[in-house]
């Protein structure tokens, strides 16, 4: 009986796993294989790194169609990291990005173009600081295949810079650090 | 001590709204957080002062229930202090960092706070110390009226000069 009933589990699943190809992976933030970096200039001198310690997001991924994918990030804004207690402070307060009213940016694609087998170019509407506006980013496709533990992955690396002042945050560091470098690093896990 | 809180106070004030580009912006934190840290000291050596050695009597021209306000008062003073020096400490060692007391040695960090704890704490650091600043204007008003309306000895008895 138990048989008969997988066998039949199994023939109804069968279609769509073939369907759906164009897979949906979950970021893996959960083993930390995903970040959000970012650096801006010091004085035009040196720079400060930092980094978005909590997100999640998906996205869908078909190497076959690669224009029909889509990626979409939620990030904690108050996660916000520079190794620095009273920076990080002042970097979630009114003066930048105020996450007592704007707890959460995010990121949802719009359109995916490939350039070559390894490049490709992402547009999206990101959301910070309460205002929503398209980003570029150009993607580097890193991998995909199956991990050692079961599962499918594929990762992704991008760039993008951003101006603190699109994004109605006051910008109190000067001219040489209006510019926000994003380094993105995105490894999904296949949905099952 | 007093001095130093009214100074602590002011800078505090002042220094959280220096932009990037002044040339204070590092300065007077450090300064800020040094002094903070030698006011605890200060307050560990003033209790410690207080309860090995016999207290000041009140004057006997004090009515009883102004003797109590006075003693409840210095209590809510100590504990101010005590907490608003607490607070400062948990913003400053908030990422597991210690706190340089002036050039001479660093005090270290015991803990980490989430960015929500520090982020409160940080509020409460302000408002304590504008509770303390208050209670202290207060107090000091209280020892000015006995000083000139009264004319009675409670301010000599409060500063160094020696009772006559």
């Amino acid at each position: 009986m138990k048989r008969i009933l997988s066998t039949a589990l199994l023939a109804t699943a069968l279609p769509f796993a073939a369907n759906s190809f164009a897979a949906d992976y979950t970021i893996d933030t959960k083993g930390a294989h995903a970040a959000i970096n970012f650096s801006v200039s010091h004085l035009g001198y040196g720079w400060v790194v930092g980094r978005f310690n909590e997100f999640e997001g998906t996205f869908s991924y078909d190497p076959e169609k690669p224009d029909e994918s889509s990626v979409e990030v939620t990030i904690d804004t108050s996660s916000i990291d520079s190794n620095h207690a009273e920076r990080d402070k002042h970097l979630r307060g009114g003066d930048f990005l105020d996450v007592d009213k704007h707890a959460e940016a995010t990121f949802k694609s719009t359109s995916f173009k490939v350039s070559d087998d390894k490049k490709a170019t992402l547009v999206g509407d990101l959301t910070l600081h309460g205002v929503t506006k398209p980003v570029t980013i150009d993607v580097a496709i890193s991998g995909m295949g199956k991990d050692p533990w079961g599962s499918e992955r594929a990762g992704f690396s991008g760039t993008t810079s951003i101006n603190l002042t699109d994004y109605g945050i006051k910008n109190i560091l000067g001219p040489v650090s209006e510019t926000i470098d994003l380094n993105l690093y995105i490894e999904g896990v296949k949905k099952k | 001590m007093a001095l130093l809180m009214v100074s602590l106070f002011a800078v505090g004030l002042y220094m959280t709204d220096l932009g990037y580009y002044d040339s204070l912006y590092h300065v007077l934190p450090w300064w800020h957080k040094s002094f903070g840290l030698l006011v605890m000291g200060l307050l560990l050596f003033r209790i410690i002062w207080k309860i090995s050695n016999t207290k000041p009597a009140a004057l006997p021209t004090h009515k009883p229930w102004e003797v109590t306000l006075a003693t409840w008062t210095h209590r809510a003073l100590y504990v101010l202090i005590f907490l608003i020096g607490i607070s400062g400490y948990l913003i400053s060692t908030a990422k597991g960092k210690g706190i340089e007391f002036f050039d001479w040695f660093e005090v270290p960090a015991f803990q980490e706070l989430s960015a929500d704890a520090t982020d409160l704490v940080g509020e409460i650091h302000f408002y304590l110390a504008w509770s303390l600043i208050l209670l202290a204007a207060a107090h000091a008003a209280a020892a000015l009226k006995h000083h000139f309306i009264d004319r009675d000895d409670t301010l000599k008895h409060m500063t160094f000069r020696k009772q006559r």
